[in-house]
Parts: C-alpha cells; sequence; structure tokens
C-alpha cells in the first residue's frame, strides 16, 4: 500500500485519504472471521463478548492517545460513567438496551466534553496527573453516594429487557456477542472514516507538534476538545453495554485498574491504527483467562512482563511487528 | 476545641512527613531525571519487605534496618537503571509510563509470591511506641520520630544538592547533558547514582512507614497515587516544593477525615486537580 500511495502522478491528499479509506482483503476476512465464535466456542460467548467490549474500549482510548497524542490514564472514568448510567437508569422503568445505550453515550460524553476543556491545556505529567484524578474523583464520588450506586457492594436491581424488544439475555451470551459485535463494528465503522478524514489527519499532527499545528490552521485544542469528547462518547457506550451484558456494575469498573489494562491492551497491540486497539485486547483478555485459571494471583506477573516487552522491544505494539515482518518478507521475496 | 485542633496540626504533619518520605525519592528520579517513574512506590514496598523480613527472621533492631532498606533498593535500583530503565530516558511519556507500570506489575506478583498476600505486621520497639502529651496534645513517639528523620532528610538532600560536589554533578547532568559531557563528566555515571539514590530512599520511606500504614502487595499501587499527588503538586525537582506539598496535603487529610469524614479521599484529589489546573508545574516547579 505504501508504494501505491508514493508513486507519483496521482498523488493528492484527495487521492492518499481516498487509498486509505479503500478497504483491504484482510480487514474483511478479519470481521467476518469475528462471527466464527458463534459456531466454533459457543460455550466463550461470554467471554468473546467482554472482548468485544474492551476491543471497543481500547479504540475509544486508541482516538486520543494513538491519534491525538494525549496519555490518559484515567480513562476508566467515561467507561465507568456508562455503565452506571445504563445499570442506574434501568433501575427505574427503563429496560431498552438501546435507548440505555444512547442515554449512557450522552452522559459520558458530556462529562467528556466538559473536561476536554481542562484537557487540552495541559500536556506531560500535568496531563496525565489531571486524567488520574479526575477518574479517582468519579470513584469517590461513586463509593460516598451509596444510596443511588450501591457503593462498594454494587449497584443492586439492574434490570436489562430483551434487545429491541425480542433478543432476550441469554445464558450463554448470544445475544451479548451479537450486541456487543454490532455496536463495536457500528464505532469501529465511524472511529475509521473519522481517522481517514482530514481532522483525522490533523489529529496526527498535533501528536507531532501541538505548537505548529495552529500555524497552518489547525486549531489543536478546539481539535483535541472534540476528540476527547468522541472518545467519551464510545467509552462511555462501552461500559453501557458491559452493563447490560452482564447485568452487574460495582465500582471496580471506575478503579484505576481498569484505566492500566485498557492501556496495556491498547499498547500491546499497537496504538495508532484502529486494529491494534483490537487485536491487543484478543490477547489479553484470552491470556488473561487462561493464565488465570491456572494460578489467578501471580497473573499480572506476566502482564507486567509482556509490558516491559513490548515497550523495550516491539515500540509498535504486535501489529507493528507484524507489519514489519511482512514488509521484510516481501522485500527478499 | 483548640487542644483537638492542635492534635490534628501535629497528626497531619507526621502523616504528611511520611508521605514526604516516601516522595522524596521520586522528585530525585522523575522530579530532576525527568523519568516518569511510577514504579517508585514498589521500591518503597520493597524497603519495607526488607525491614519486616530482617526484623523476624534475623532478628534485627528497627533502627538498624533501616539502612539496610536504603543500601538494597538502592543497589535493585541501580540494577535496573543499568538494564532496563537507562534506555529509556529519551523515550516518550507514554513508553516510561507503561515500562513502569509493567514494573508495579510484577512488583505486586512477585511480593505475593515471596511473602504472601496478608498483611505484614510490624512491632515497634518500645522507645518509638506509646505517646506522651505536651499541653494537652497527644504526642505519639513514633510520629515524632517520623517527623525528626523527615526533616534531616530534607536538609540533607537541599544541602547535598547545593552544596557538595557530586550535587553540583548531579544538577549539571541533569540540566544539560551535552554540556556536561562535554566538561568530562561521566553523565552515565552519574544518572545511574541519582537512580538509586531515589530508589534508596523510597526504600527507607517505605521501611519508615509501614508502621503506619501496614504493608501488603497492595502497597506499590496504594501509595503510587500519593506520591504521584505529592510530587506534581510539589513541583518537579523541588524537594522544598516535595516538602510544602506533602505537609499541605498531610494536614488537609487529615482535617478532612476528621471534620467532613462523609468526603473521604475526594478532598485530596479535587485539591490536587484545582493546583494543578492553576499551577501546572506544580507549586514550586520550574519548567
Amino acid at each position: 500500500m505504501a508504494s501505491e500511495s508514493e508513486s507519483g502522478a496521482a498523488f493528492s491528499p484527495r487521492n492518499f485519504l481516498a487509498s486509505r479509506t479503500r478497504w483491504h482483503a484482510l480487514e474483511i476476512v478479519f470481521w467476518l472471521s469475528t462471527l466464527l465464535p458463534f459456531v466454533l466456542v459457543p460455550d466463550y460467548l461470554q467471554l468473546a463478548s467482554q472482548i468485544a467490549i474492551a476491543a471497543l474500549f481500547a479504540i475509544s482510548l486508541d482516538l486520543i492517545l494513538g491519534f491525538a497524542g494525549i496519555v490518559s490514564i484515567g480513562h476508566a472514568a467515561y467507561f465507568g460513567l456508562g455503565a452506571y448510567t445504563a445499570g442506574i437508569v434501568s433501575k427505574y422503568g427503563v429496560s431498552e438496551p438501546v435507548l440505555l445505550l444512547v442515554l449512557a453515550a450522552i452522559v459520558s460524553g458530556t462529562l467528556g466534553y466538559v473536561s476536554s476543556f481542562i484537557i487540552s491545556r495541559f500536556r506531560h505529567l500535568a496531563l496525565i496527573m489531571i486524567t488520574l484524578g479526575i477518574c479517582l474523583m468519579l470513584y469517590e464520588v461513586a463509593n460516598l453516594t451509596s444510596w443511588l450506586t450501591g457503593g462498594a457492594d454494587g449497584l443492586q436491581g439492574i434490570k436489562i429487557g430483551p434487545l429491541l424488544g425480542t433478543f432476550k439475555f441469554d445464558l450463554y451470551g448470544k445475544t451479548a456477542y451479537a450486541y456487543a459485535l454490532v455496536v463495536l463494528f457500528l464505532c469501529f465503522l465511524v472511529c475509521r472514516r473519522l481517522i481517514h478524514s482530514p481532522f483525522g489527519l490533523s489529529l496526527r499532527g498535533i501528536r507531532e507538534n501541538p505548537v505548529r499545528m495552529p500555524a497552518i490552521g489547525a486549531p489543536s485544542d478546539a481539535h483535541i476538545r472534540k476528540i476527547y469528547t468522541i472518545a467519551a462518547v464510545i467509552a462511555g457506550m462501552a461500559g453501557a453495554v458491559l452493563a447490560q451484558t452482564t447485568s452487574t456494575v460495582s465500582l471496580e469498573v471506575l478503579g484505576f485498574q481498569r484505566s492500566a489494562d485498557v492501556l496495556v491492551m491498547l499498547i500491546l497491540g499497537g496504538a495508532g491504527k484502529l486494529y491494534g486497539g483490537i487485536l491487543g485486547s484478543i490477547v489479553y483478555m484470552v491470556a488473561r483467562d487462561q493464565f488465570s485459571g491456572i494460578n489467578p494471583q501471580y497473573w499480572y506477573f506476566w502482564i507486567g512482563l509482556m509490558m516491559v516487552l513490548v515497550v523495550m522491544y516491539l515500540p509498535n505494539g504486535l501489529l507493528g511487528g507484524l507489519e514489519k515482518l511482512t514488509r521484510r518478507w516481501r522485500g527478499k521475496s | 476545641m483548640l487542644g483537638s485542633m492542635a492534635g490534628i496540626l501535629f497528626d497531619g504533619f507526621a502523616y504528611g512527613m511520611l508521605l514526604f518520605l516516601l516522595s522524596v525519592g521520586l522528585s530525585v528520579t522523575l522530579g530532576m531525571m525527568n523519568f516518569i517513574n511510577l514504579s517508585h512506590a514498589s521500591f518503597g514496598m520493597l524497603g519495607g519487605y526488607v525491614t519486616v523480613t530482617l526484623m523476624q527472621q534475623l532478628g534485627w533492631p528497627f533502627l538498624a534496618t533501616l539502612p539496610a532498606a536504603f543500601v538494597i533498593s538502592a543497589l535493585v535500583g541501580m540494577v535496573m537503571e543499568r538494564f532496563m530503565f537507562r534506555r529509556m530516558y529519551r523515550a516518550t511519556d507514554l513508553d516510561q509510563t507503561l515500562l513502569t507500570i509493567g514494573v508495579v506489575f510484577m512488583s505486586i506478583a512477585g511480593a505475593a509470591y515471596i511473602w504472601g498476600t496478608v498483611q505484614q505486621p510490624v512491632v515497634m520497639p518500645d522507645y518509638l511506641s506509646g505517646s506522651f502529651l505536651v499541653g494537652g496534645v497527644n504526642i505519639a513517639r513514633y510520629r515524632l520520630f517520623l517527623i525528626v528523620v523527615a526533616l534531616v532528610i530534607t536538609l540533607l538532600m537541599i544541602g547535598g544538592l547545593e552544596w557538595t560536589r557530586f550535587g553540583a554533578q548531579i544538577r549539571a547532568a541533569v540540566d544539560n547533558q551535552r554540556m556536561a559531557r562535554g566538561l568530562g563528566l561521566d553523565v552515565d555515571r552519574t544518572f545511574s547514582l541519582t537512580f538509586s539514590l531515589g530508589s534508596g530512599l523510597a526504600g527507607l520511606g517505605g521501611a519508615l512507614a509501614i508502621a503506619m500504614v501496614g504493608l501488603d502487595p497492595g502497597f506499590a499501587f496504594a501509595y503510587l497515587i500519593y506520591v504521584l499527588i505529592v510530587v506534581s503538586v510539589g513541583g518537579l525537582a523541588s524537594i522544598w516544593g516535595s516538602f510544602v506539598a506533602a505537609s499541605l496535603l498531610g494536614i488537609c487529610d487529615m482535617a478532612g477525615k476528621y471534620y467532613v469524614p462523609q468526603l473521604g479521599s475526594f478532598l485530596i484529589y479535587l485539591m490536587m486537580v484545582g493546583i494543578l489546573m492553576w499551577r501546572p508545574v506544580g507549586l514550586f516547579g520550574k519548567r
């Protein structure tokens, strides 16, 4: 693909973007293969839906971290807010999952929009600490308002109705996986369109140099606010889907651990390319499922080791490593 | 009323000094060397475990274990700097964040593997436990001891950085690496020593803290957040800033828990975000 876009006369910004938006055969194969769990591993559909949710959350983080270069170690704030919104509203009689999803997206998006005014002003350590601080504050609020959220005991009495009035969430997770997969795919389409637009390109410019971008007419702060809000919306939807498919919401959805986990998934797969987050969450969740079966206590040792090795030897994640391998292989043959 | 206020001030200040002892090493590694070192509290945890192990298994007196906690943490820090962190000084914020979070995960699982997940019992010697009354204020001996140690370390650090040859070398290497190299300084060696100084201080802080806050493998995460708050609020590279920020946080936390217990830790987080929004470089930061 690289040689295609570099070869001479036809090169223009429009053609460049168009060449990027074209669907690669591998992508189509990948999305078709996400349907395989229905037939191949019907016992693991719950896990598959968890993976789809994690992938959605990772994509949301990728938008701000991979593309706009905003390092956040408190992204669970929006995930948790979405989960709590869906859970709490469902207690008061609204049980249609799609409606709850939209509500959660709106609430998370609002918080994202408000906090984006703070986020866009800072960089480096202050930024990392403020993202963490916002998440910690939400955690404390959820912990303290136990009349609303159930506090440390978790939210009680969530009632999720059948999807679109017809499909019930069953024990095997068939509906859950289908639902999570559809939400993931739709959000993915939006993000894919977004990052291959001029807006997406200017985000990458901001990542490389936030000071220089305004000079060529791309207001860094406004762009960061937009993408941060979008990312919050998607994270909120991921949280809502988790609340609906598992019918549980606990404080853990806002915890530092969750922010760290999604960061690991994204980096493991490769930041700055949408598929990185998806691949990372598949590898991470499957590995966790397998390892924690053997010895749950020491699972974090292997995760830690994996992170250290990825940072030191695979700077662009698994996907970056794969790309490098294929390029080398093509170069030789 | 006045007595209880003085009591809160004293307890809060002592708690602040505990936070200061835990975080002063971080204002060296993160602050001066500009390396986002989230594994700092893991070194603190290591120091804590060294003290507990020496006291229980070998029957060392508490005070004698403190230098050991410092030395062992410093050595581990030096080895890790040599093989891991040194290669990451020029990496992005993100890579440093991830690498060190990875180390935190490994340290937590490692501690659980070696020492188990239970709280470690810490028994203080008689001369450090108990308390006495001064003008109606209850002064716990151990808290007084913490305050004294923290003051001594503050003076040593500020004095050492300002007036010793090694302090000057550190400042030169941190300020302008190329220039320092050009003048014939062995920057790699200076950085290695500085990093192990930071890790050693973390170990010492951890060894001193466990008597008040307990020790289990969750320590590395629980106190990571506090030390990060202290250093970012105080301002990078400023020992004095950390000192002020730690006392402020300690007193506010104590007062908050006493007067408005329903707010819990919310107050501290709010304060951090507020101060950082007002001064992104921290209270005493320069960059």
